[in-house]
C-alpha cells in the first residue's frame, strides 16, 4: 500500500491533497465497521418501545411529541401554537437556509476558529445549544403531567397544584381596559423590533465601520436583524415567563403574543 | 509461467472480465484515481481529498454516519415491510408478530428505530461541525441549503415512522406533533384568521395530513406511504445532489 509519491511542495493548507483510494475509503470503512458494531450492540441490548394498542379515547398525561420536537413543544409554554408550532419552525428553517448568504465573513472557511468568528458562533450557540438542545432536555426530562415542571427526584403527581399567577404584560403596567391594553402590547412588540433593529445597526456600524455596512447591504442586514431579534425574543419571553410570570406581551382579538 | 498464472491470465484478459473490470489492481497513481472514478459507488467521492479535511478531529465523520444510518434504516425497513400491514386492524398485531415470531424481527425493529434516532442526532452534529468549520461558506452555500432540506426530510421520515407501530406512544406523539397543522395561521382551523378561508376541523391543513379530522386508519396509510415511498424518494434525490456538490467542491476548505 505504502507507495512513495513524488513530493509536492506545500503551498498552504488547501493543497494537502491525497488520493481518496485508499486513504479516505479506508477511514470510511473503519468508521462503518465501528458504527455497525455499536448499532448492533445497542439493538441487541435495548428493545424499541411498544406500548398498549392505540386508543384514541384515552389521552395519556403528559402527551409528548417525539423527543426531537420537544424543544418546540416546550416553547408552547411561552407562545401560542400558531407561533411556537408554525412561525418559529418556519423561521428556523428559512434562517438556517439564509445563513451562508448573510454570513459574508471570508475568514474561518475550512478550519476551526473562535477569534475570527466570535459573533457568528455565539449566535449559533444561543440558537442551537440554548434554545434547541436545552429546551429539548427540559421538555424530555423535566416536564410531567399537565406539562408541569418536575425535578428528576420528584414524583410525577398528576394532581399537582400550580398557582395560576400568570399576568399579561399590559395588565402589569396598569392597563385594564381592552383597547389601551391592546395598543400598549402592540407598541411594545413593534417597539422591540424597531429599537432592536436600530441598536443592531448602530452596533454593527460601530464595530465594523460604515464601509462594511454599505457592502453588506440592506437586504442582508434586514434579514439578519429580523431573524436575530425573533430568536432573542424567544429567550426574552422565556425569562419573562419564568422570572415574572408574564403570559402575553400583546393581547388582541385575533392573535396573542 | 505456472499453470495457475496461465489460467489467471486467460481469465483476466478475457473479454468478459475486461468488460467488467477496466483496470488492474496494481497500486499506481493512475489506478488509485481509476478505483474512484471508475466505480459508481466510490465515484461519489472526489478522486483526491484534502488531508486536513479527513482528520477525525476535523470532520467527526458525522455526514458519513448520517448516510450510514439512512442505509441501515432502508435495509431494516425493507425487512420490516415484509411483515407489517398499514391497516388499523392489523398494524399493532403485526408489530407483536414481528417482535415474537419473525426471525430477527426484534433485532431488525430495534436497529430500525435506533438508527432513525441516531440519524437525527448525527444530522445535528454534522450541521454543528459544518457550522464550526465555516464549511457553508463559498463555494458551498447552496449545498448547505440542500443540507437544511435534508434535515427537514430526516425529521419528517422519523416523524412519519413514529405513527406506524400504532400503539399509545405513536398516536399521541403524532397527535401532539401534528397539532401545529391545525394551529397554522389561515390554513388551520384553530389558527388565527381561520375564518378567511372558512377551514374547519375536517377540512384544514392538519386534515390534509391526516386524511380526516383526527388520526385514524386513513392517517396510518398516509403516513406509511409518505414514510416508505415519498419521503425516501425525495431524500435520495437530494442526497445525490448533496454528494455530487461535495464531489465538485471538494471535501473541505476554501477553493484553491
Amino acid at each position: 500500500m505504502a507507495q512513495a509519491q513524488a513530493p509536492v511542495p506545500a503551498r498552504g493548507p488547501g493543497d494537502d491533497k491525497i488520493h481518496t483510494w485508499p486513504h479516505l475509503v479506508r477511514s470510511e470503512f473503519l468508521c462503518l465497521l465501528l458504527v455497525m458494531v455499536g448499532m448492533l450492540l445497542w439493538s441487541l441490548l435495548v428493545d424499541a418501545p411498544l406500548e398498549e394498542p392505540a386508543a384514541p379515547t384515552r389521552t395519556p398525561n403528559p402527551s409528548k411529541a417525539p423527543w426531537y420536537f420537544l424543544g418546540l413543544q416546550e416553547i408552547l409554554v411561552f407562545f401560542d401554537p400558531w407561533h411556537a408550532g408554525v412561525v418559529l419552525p418556519s423561521l428556523i428553517i428559512v434562517g438556517l437556509m439564509a445563513l451562508p448568504y448573510i454570513d459574508t465573513n471570508p475568514k474561518g472557511n475550512g478550519y476551526y476558529t473562535f477569534a475570527e468568528r466570535k459573533y457568528e458562533i455565539l449566535t449559533f450557540f444561543l440558537g442551537f445549544h440554548v434554545l434547541w438542545i436545552v429546551l429539548i432536555v427540559v421538555g424530555t426530562f423535566l416536564r410531567g403531567p399537565g406539562w408541569n415542571w418536575f425535578w428528576p427526584w420528584e414524583v410525577w403527581d398528576s394532581h399537582k397544584v400550580v398557582a395560576m399567577s400568570n399576568v399579561d404584560l399590559p395588565y402589569m403596567f396598569g392597563f385594564r381596559a381592552y383597547w389601551p391594553s391592546a395598543f400598549f402590547g402592540l407598541a411594545v412588540s413593534v417597539g422591540y423590533f424597531a429599537v432592536g433593529t436600530a441598536l443592531m445597526y448602530w452596533w454593527i456600524v460601530r464595530k465594523k465601520g460604515r464601509a462594511f455596512m454599505d457592502e453588506w447591504g440592506a437586504a442582508r442586514f434586514g434579514v439578519t436583524s429580523f431573524l436575530f431579534l425573533n430568536m432573542v425574543a424567544v429567550a426574552i419571553k422565556l425569562l419573562l415567563r419564568h422570572g415574572l410570570n408574564v403570559k402575553y406581551i400583546m393581547v388582541t382579538p385575533w392573535i396573542n403574543i | 509461467m505456472s499453470k495457475f498464472d496461465e489460467v489467471k491470465e486467460q481469465i483476466v484478459e478475457s473479454q468478459i472480465w475486461r468488460s467488467m473490470f477496466r483496470h488492474g489492481y496494481e497500486d499506481t497513481p493512475r489506478n488509485r484515481v481509476m478505483m474512484v472514478s471508475g466505480n459508481i459507488w466510490l465515484h461519489l467521492h472526489p478522486s483526491k481529498v484534502r488531508k486536513h479535511g479527513m482528520r477525525l478531529k476535523f470532520t467527526w465523520c458525522m455526514g458519513g454516519i448520517t448516510f450510514l444510518m439512512y442505509l441501515i434504516t432502508i435495509v431494516t425497513g425493507v425487512y420490516l415491510m415484509f411483515y407489517y400491514r398499514p391497516v388499523a386492524e392489523y398494524a399493532y398485531a403485526d408489530m407483536k408478530y414481528l417482535e415474537f415470531d419473525m426471525p430477527f424481527g426484534m433485532l431488525m425493529r430495534n436497529m430500525h428505530r435506533w438508527a432513525a434516532h441516531a440519524m437525527v442526532i448525527a444530522v445535528w452534529l454534522h450541521m454543528f461541525r459544518v457550522f464550526m468549520t465555516g464549511s457553508y461558506k463559498p463555494p458551498r452555500e447552496f449545498n448547505w441549503v440542500v443540507g437544511v432540506l435534508l434535515l427537514v426530510l430526516t425529521l419528517l421520515l422519523s416523524f412519519t415512522g413514529y405513527l406506524l407501530p400504532w400503539d399509545q406512544l405513536s398516536i399521541w406523539a403524532v397527535t401532539v406533533g401534528s397539532n401545529m397543522g391545525r394551529a397554522a395561521p389561515v390554513v388551520g382551523h384553530e389558527g388565527p384568521f381561520a375564518e378567511f378561508l372558512g377551514v374547519n376541523a375536517v377540512y384544514d391543513a392538519r386534515a390534509l395530513l391526516f386524511g380526516g379530522g383526527e388520526i385514524g386508519p386513513h392517517t396510518l396509510l398516509r403516513f406509511y406511504i409518505l414514510h416508505c415511498i415519498f419521503i425516501p424518494l425525495v431524500t435520495t434525490i437530494l442526497l445525490a445532489v448533496h454528494f455530487w456538490r461535495i464531489r465538485r467542491d471538494g471535501l473541505s476548505g476554501p477553493p484553491l
